[in-house]
């Protein structure tokens, strides 16, 4: 993977958030929310400053980060799609649905379009199970989504990339 | 609240969210305002109502009005009609479907006359953010009750003699565990909620902590007191923004009303709760890998004993509870131990809350008695099976759970029983199954979250998993033997035995109870390379039968990859090279022209 360069002000952000919990170790999970909530991902730099910070070892951060499945050390799409998998969408077709969309976007789940508008990923349940089967795009909720209708989601994106003012 | 005399209730839970409930809000108050009645009528959002299907529901008190499938633009309708002019909006109330009658409030539809509702007590009635709302309706009762006549000894007594056990999915009784680490010497003490429900397809924890997040943190203090603990902690999903909100939101109103803190209501106990986030690990539900994970590691889980009751969180005696066991205490204390004694079964007492999805009619939340048969939650609450179609199984116990065929409609729901009939209570996801599903995908998806979510921390679990999964590839491709069924069992059978914790050790299950139950299906993959349920894409193919075709080209239109040609008006063609089973000709077929094969 090729190194990025942290900007001075990246590297100040996560010294702060590191220093609001103390610097303390069993803080790392907590520290790793927020540090991602900040920068979107959580690349080897970054867990280099806070394995740092925290006064402990790389290995120990990245052995955390590759654990929990909300961390990533990729950068997301600017529309992260999320397609529910939990047990009730895919008996009602989310499977299809997953099929469709990277058909469509051209990526696998895990990855991000190259011109960096969407990125796909899996989750388990959203709780909206009435709904199902269930696609998040954002934070915006799209119920009983079937095959047919990916094309029209995507638009709706493409759209709104293309022309600011309106979203 | 007193100066109000209606209240119109919109779902806030993530379901009714989803579908525009905010906006519905928004427009119900607004037009409310219009019409000047903002002294006399108050919208409130809740918690869920639990009958998600049909979300999103408004329901009007006093007089238990229940409004189904309310989108914004029917705000003003309701206020105009229903509040300004007493008329109830017929054409938003449910239809039942077996009458075809229009059902007028909730206390007549089927869907919860068979519900008994004790730990979703509040869910649907009371507004989340509001503490006064709880307290109004026996809210902190129960603490006040155990600080100030109650000793911790008395009330561990009354717990375990109500008969409620964990309802995370062990059932171990819970009264036992509160004893048990109340007697376990320590001068620092911990009460963890497990709030971190991974079980794909089930919903009922974050949504007592979205409708009803006071109950929580009442029953946790509770525990703290009887076990002698100072500080609580609740380890909730990041997934789970609404739910977070709300219960940051009644911590800060329990402190501010001197519910939390130091020298609740004037006793010496001392209680404080922090919030703990997860990150999404299945293996977190696990105690010992909840409390690595809270301490900021990998939540990988370590061998027991010692169980955390005696060396838990920063090696303290800690007692870990999930938020539906917590939300059962403070009626327990409040009713009594005989009357929840009363409710359920010999060996489990009370009620389960189920996230009842999947194939069926009525989608939604439901607490229901133990004891209850399948039958009744599967066709008299959950409205039957989806489009009329023939039920084939229903899954509780997610991906350490099994099926019960309709063999077992008629067994009461407990415990001890669905464990007898290869299966396990879990956490309360149930997903109804109907002839259309293919049990060896059913058992593939399974392993495949297991496979996923393993911690990798032991080889039977880590390889194991691996090898079942390949082998069930191979059987959904239609190249397995009957030797691969031979060593899917022996390896679900070494798996389980050698696992070190209970995510290794009930991974097999789905796979066991499949093959207990549906072994038709596998041999119908293995020797004859097919798919029953027409469910595995290598075994199928879409064809067009010539004599229905009418060559309206609607499928060639739709076709997103080209596989179909035809001239119109005559019997059109799939190429099978070409084609990638997708199943938009077979949905849009008017005709009924395109088979699987």
């Amino acid at each position: 993977m090729t190194k990025i360069k942290l900007a001075d002000k990246a590297v100040e952000l996560i010294k702060g958030i590191c220093a609001q919990f103390n610097n303390q170790e069993s803080e790392l999970i907590n520290v790793l929310h927020q540090v991602q909530h900040k920068l979107g991902y959580l690349p080897a730099e970054v867990q280099e400053v806070i394995a740092k910070e925290l006064n402990m070892s790389v290995a120990k951060v990245y052995g955390v980060v590759t654990f929990y499945s909300f961390f990533t050390m990729l950068p997301q799409g600017q529309h992260p799609i999320s397609i529910c998998m939990g047990t009730a969408c895919y008996v009602r077709g989310a499977e299809k649905v997953l099929h469709e969309f990277k058909r469509q976007l051209g990526i696998e789940v895990g990855q991000t379009s190259v011109d960096g508008r969407f990125s796909l990923s899996c989750l388990r349940c959203v709780g909206a199970c009435g709904l199902a089967p269930v696609v998040l795009v954002g934070e915006k909720v799209y119920g009983r989504v079937s095959p047919q209708q990916v094309a029209k989601i995507i638009a709706e994106y493409q759209e709104a990339c293309v022309n600011p003012q309106t979203a | 609240m007193a100066e109000f005399n209606t209240h119109i209730l919109v779902c806030g839970g993530t379901g009714c969210k989803a579908s525009q409930a905010d906006l519905l809000k928004t427009n119900l108050t607004k037009r409310i305002i219009d019409h000047g009645l903002h002294e006399q009528v108050q919208v409130l959002q809740t918690g869920c109502f639990g009958f998600c299907e049909k979300g999103p529901i408004v329901k009007i008190q006093p007089d238990n009005t229940f409004y189904v499938s309310v989108e914004p633009e029917d705000a003003n309708e309701i206020v105009d009609e229903h509040i300004l002019k007493g008329r109830k909006v017929e054409r938003l109330l449910y239809k039942d479907p077996k009458t075809e009658e229009k059902v007028g409030d909730s206390k007549h539809m089927d869907f919860y006359k068979k519900q008994v509702r004790i730990a979703l007590r509040n869910c649907g009635f009371i507004n989340p953010e509001n503490i006064e709302e709880y307290i109004g309706n026996d809210g902190y009762a129960a603490l006040g009750k155990c600080l100030e006549s109650y000793s911790p000894k008395e009330v561990i007594d009354l717990i375990k003699k109500s008969g409620l056990r964990g309802r995370g999915g062990g059932g171990f009784p819970t009264g036992l565990k509160w004893e048990i680490t109340h007697n376990v010497a320590g001068d620092e003490k911990f009460v963890v909620c497990n709030a971190d429900e991974g079980d794909p397809g089930a919903f009922m924890d974050r949504s007592i902590l979205e409708g009803d997040p006071h109950s929580v943190i009442e029953a946790m203090a509770i525990c703290g007191y009887c076990i002698g603990a100072s500080k609580g902690l609740v380890y909730i999903r990041a997934e789970y923004p609404l739910a977070i909100q709300r219960l940051k939101i009644a911590l800060e109103q329990a402190k501010e009303y001197g519910l939390l803190g130091p020298e609740i209501l004037g006793s010496a106990f001392n209680f404080e709760i922090e919030i703990r986030y997860g990150a999404g690990a299945f293996v977190c539900g696990e105690e010992t890998a909840l409390i690595h994970s809270m301490e900021g590691k990998r939540g990988e889980p370590t061998f027991k004993p010692p169980f955390p009751s005696e060396s838990g969180y920063m090696g303290k005696p800690t007692n870990v509870n999930n938020v539906e066991t917590f939300a059962n205490i403070p009626p327990i204390i409040n009713k009594g131990a005989d009357w929840f004694a009363s409710i359920g079964t010999e060996k489990s007492k009370g009620t389960k809350v189920f996230a009842l999805a999947g194939k069926i009619n009525n989608v939604g939340l439901i607490e229901v008695p133990m004891g209850i048969t399948l039958r009744e939650v599967i066709y008299d609450i959950g409205g039957g099976i989806k489009d009329g179609k023939e039920f084939k199984a229903v899954q509780t116990g997610g991906p350490s759970g099994g099926c019960l065929t309709i063999d077992f409609l008629d067994t009461p729901i407990d415990y001890d029983n669905l464990i007898a009939a290869g299966s396990m209570m879990g956490s309360g996801g149930m997903i109804v199954m109907d002839e259309d599903d293919c049990m060896v995908s059913i058992a593939k998806f399974y392993l495949e979250f297991t496979l996923d979510e393993s911690c990798g921390k032991c080889t039977p679990c880590r390889i194991g998993n691996k090898r079942l999964h390949e082998i069930l590839v191979k059987i959904t491709e239609g190249k397995g033997t009957s030797e691969d069924i031979d060593k899917l069992r022996m390896l679900s059978h070494v798996i389980k035995d050698t696992s070190l914790c209970g995510l290794g050790q009930t991974s097999p299950n789905p796979i066991l109870s499949t093959l207990d139950n549906f072994l038709h299906e596998y041999e119908a993959h293995v020797e004859h390379q097919s798919c029953p349920a027409g469910q595995c894409k290598a075994l199928m193919q879409y064809v067009i039968e010539d004599e229905k075709c009418t060559g309206c080209t609607l499928c060639f239109r739709n076709c997103p990859v080209g596989a179909i040609s035809g001239e119109k008006r005559s019997p059109h063609y799939i190429d099978q090279k070409l084609c990638i089973k997708c199943g938009v000709c077979f949905e849009k077929c008017k005709f009924d022209a395109i088979k699987i094969a």
